[in-house]
């Protein structure tokens, strides 16, 4: 990303959004990105790494990601999490707006970094030191062998790392997380204002989409913004859009009065994301969202859509085809910014699973159905999931099973 | 500007027929690939454009058109294309400011039941001064006849309009600048499902389509496979003119598979992609 190394003089008028084709002008690189090796984008990580893999190495900067929620909010939550999270991790600056718990208490409840196997490739801050004789007290006369490996670290400054693991069974250290500096928008906070045009967006909308400017407009994330040595990346996390708390009635009625009021918003805070070095993460009840032709529109305002469907509750939770495995995700939507083609992925049907120190997603793998007596009643469900791609035109699920 | 695409639809920079309506539509796909040919095809052709990018930024349009070989921001420059960065311009209308700068293009977000009145207004006066008036000592380039492209109607439907009031708009475009000034209109719709749950609501992109369909001269329908997700074959696409002749209308249908590279895209008879070949 370019727009951030070419001093303000030389900068045409129309190269004003955060992305910008890589030139020969040098980079200041922001902590915790990197360029994408597709397009040169400068990527973040969402805090999942399989999560990165699959949006093609990470979460652009100035795109939103929109998380379709799982029916109890367990997951969907818990990738909020991660990716608010990484920011503290990164030294990115945070946002939170939620309606219906206190953003202090879902920050609360980050999950802890875990640090001990943070062993970075080419360490920085060891210069090589062959030729030097070293200190008395690092040199090892045992095990000289080991004397160039990197040093295990406990320390937060230094990880240059993108992308990192967490332990969800313990919560953050609040040290490490009061280092980190976080914006709040706790909606029921807002005193409402009538707004003053009739536009289709909500007071509440209007509310956090002039917060979200204020703040990025303050603390200095405008790509026109004058350049400064230190630039950071403001991390937006946005819990349970059009839900009823935000006073949206998306998901309450067949046809709602209030239709378009969440996809202005989306329109508006993408507008305001691309002219920005900050990147969204949006969670939304689709499950209560019956239009379908509504879900598509607001699907193709955000710019990368997965959905995550947990086996929860349902009767796959007790199917031993799915016994490694806590849910599905469905990749809706990968953006192609600045390029024709887009990174799609290899397959479509993926599962995930949430274990202790990862969140993996994986190809949903089954495994050869070896018990004497073969149920084929247990395929032609399955047939019915693999079948949710977007890409494909409507694959009938073929229920039929022959009987003899 | 895809040269497979140029030999289906039987155009070149030099000849394309003039006073045409093409109609973009893609069903749960992206048709943006085809905006970004017509866009560079028109520019080619030495034709006056005027661009509305309403979902993307003006640097999207520019990086792609740059590896498809023109040059927007030159071409901005020299008074040929005219580009409306509806995202831009909507955010002094969405967040509003003490200062109210800004064209009033992008105004109908202010209250949508107005219609797309100034958004008309603007296409209007971008097309309408097409290098004869402008008079210059320098000599004002002459650009060929005038090309409106819109991506995409369907966003406005998210803004809040209705169906009814975008098919005004379009039959206005199309008034004023197929049958007055003698350009071409292209225009992008996206929908998806499938399409048969219209409940009598004023708003539905289907009705929007089925408006349009009717309206335009050719269409270029982008649909996934109907075998299910390809990695190799990004889709198909449905070619359809819908021409008058004598007494009745002749219609032809071609059908071809894509695939969409860094650099533009490739069609083929179903069938035939080198992936499978």
């Amino acid at each position: 990303m370019s727009s951030v190394g070419k001093p303000s003089a030389e900068r045409s008028p129309f190269n004003n959004t955060s992305f910008q084709k890589k030139t020969r002008s040098k980079l200041i690189s922001i902590p915790g990105t990197r360029p994408s090796v597709q397009n040169g984008q400068l990527l973040v990580s969402t805090g999942v790494t399989s999560l990165d893999y699959l949006l093609g190495g990470g979460l652009a900067v100035g795109t939103v990601l929109l998380i379709e929620e799982d029916r109890y909010d367990s997951y969907s939550r818990m990738i909020l999490k991660y990716f608010l999270a990484e920011g503290v991790v990164c030294r990115h600056e945070l946002y939170v707006a939620a309606a219906q718990d206190n953003p202090d208490d879902i920050l609360q409840e980050l999950p802890a970094p875990i640090l001990d196997d943070v062993a970075l490739h080419k360490p920085p801050e060891q210069p090589r030191l062959s030729c030097e004789p070293q200190d008395g007290l690092d040199a090892m006369k045992i095990a000289w062998r080991y004397q160039n490996l990197p040093k295990v670290q406990t320390a937060l400054a230094s990880s240059s790392r993108f992308g990192h693991y967490y332990d969800v069974s313990k919560t953050m250290e609040p040290e490490i997380r009061q280092a980190a500096k976080c914006h709040r928008f706790y909606l029921p906070e807002h005193p409402t204002q009538s707004s003053p045009t009739h536009s289709t967006m909500l007071e509440s909308y209007s509310a956090l989409l002039k917060s979200l400017q204020e703040v990025i407009s303050r603390e200095g994330f405008d790509v026109a913004a004058p350049m400064s040595n230190s630039r950071n990346i403001l991390r937006i996390g946005l819990h349970s859009l059009g839900s009823a708390l935000w006073g949206d009635d998306l998901c309450c009625h067949d046809n709602p009065k209030n239709g378009r009021a969440l996809t202005t918003f989306l329109y508006g805070l993408r507008a305001l994301l691309r002219t920005s070095l900050s990147v969204a993460v949006i969670t939304l009840p689709s499950h209560l969202i019956q239009d379908r032709a509504l879900m598509g529109s607001i699907t193709r305002l955000c710019d990368n859509a997965i959905a995550l469907e947990s086996f929860k509750g349902s009767e796959r939770e007790t199917n031993p085809l799915y016994k490694d495995y806590h849910g599905l995700l469905h990749v809706r939507q990968v953006p192609h910014l600045n390029c024709l083609a887009s990174k799609l992925p290899d397959h479509k049907d993926l599962a995930f699973k949430l274990k202790r120190k990862q969140f993996s997603i994986e190809r949903l793998h089954l495994p050869p159905d070896l018990s004497d007596t073969v149920s084929r009643v247990s395929r032609g469900e399955l047939a019915g999931a693999t079948t949710v791609a977007s890409a494909c035109g409507s694959g009938s699920s073929g229920n039929k099973h022959l009987d003899f | 500007m895809y040269t497979e695409l140029n030999s289906i639809l039987n155009t070149t920079p030099d000849s394309f027929t003039q006073g045409e309506f093409v109609l973009l539509s893609d069903r749960e796909s992206d048709a943006s690939f085809l905006i970004h040919h017509f866009l560079s095809l028109y520019l080619r052709a030495r034709c006056k454009v005027c661009f509305l990018g309403l979902v993307q930024s003006f640097n999207h349009y520019s990086a792609i058109s740059q590896r498809l070989g023109v040059s927007l921001a030159q071409a901005k420059e020299k008074g040929q294309l005219v580009f409306l960065e509806g995202q831009k311009e909507s955010l002094s209308v969405l967040i509003p400011q003490e200062t109210d700068t800004g064209s009033p293009a992008m105004d109908f977000l202010r209250d949508p039941a107005v219609g797309l009145k100034s958004l008309y207004e603007f296409v209007r006066s971008a097309v309408s001064s097409s290098g004869i008036g402008e008079g210059e000592a320098d000599g004002a380039e002459e650009w060929g006849p005038p090309v409106l492209l819109v991506d995409d109607l369907s966003v406005l439907l998210s803004l809040g309009l209705s169906a009814g009031a975008v098919m005004d708009f379009s039959h206005y475009c199309r008034a004023i600048v197929c049958s007055l000034l003698q350009g071409n209109v292209v225009m992008l719709v996206r929908c998806d499902g499938e399409g048969e749950e219209d409940e009598g609501d004023d708003e539905g992109s289907e009705r929007l389509m089925k408006g349009l369909t009717h309206q335009c001269s050719l269409t270029l329908h982008v649909q996934g496979l109907p075998t299910g997700y390809c990695r190799d074959i990004h889709g198909q696409v449905e070619v359809c003119w819908r021409r008058r002749q004598g007494d009745g209308q002749c219609t032809q249908k071609k059908l071809f598979q894509y695939k969409v590279h860094d650099k533009g895209a490739s069609f083929f008879a179903p069938g035939t992609s080198s992936a499978v070949l």
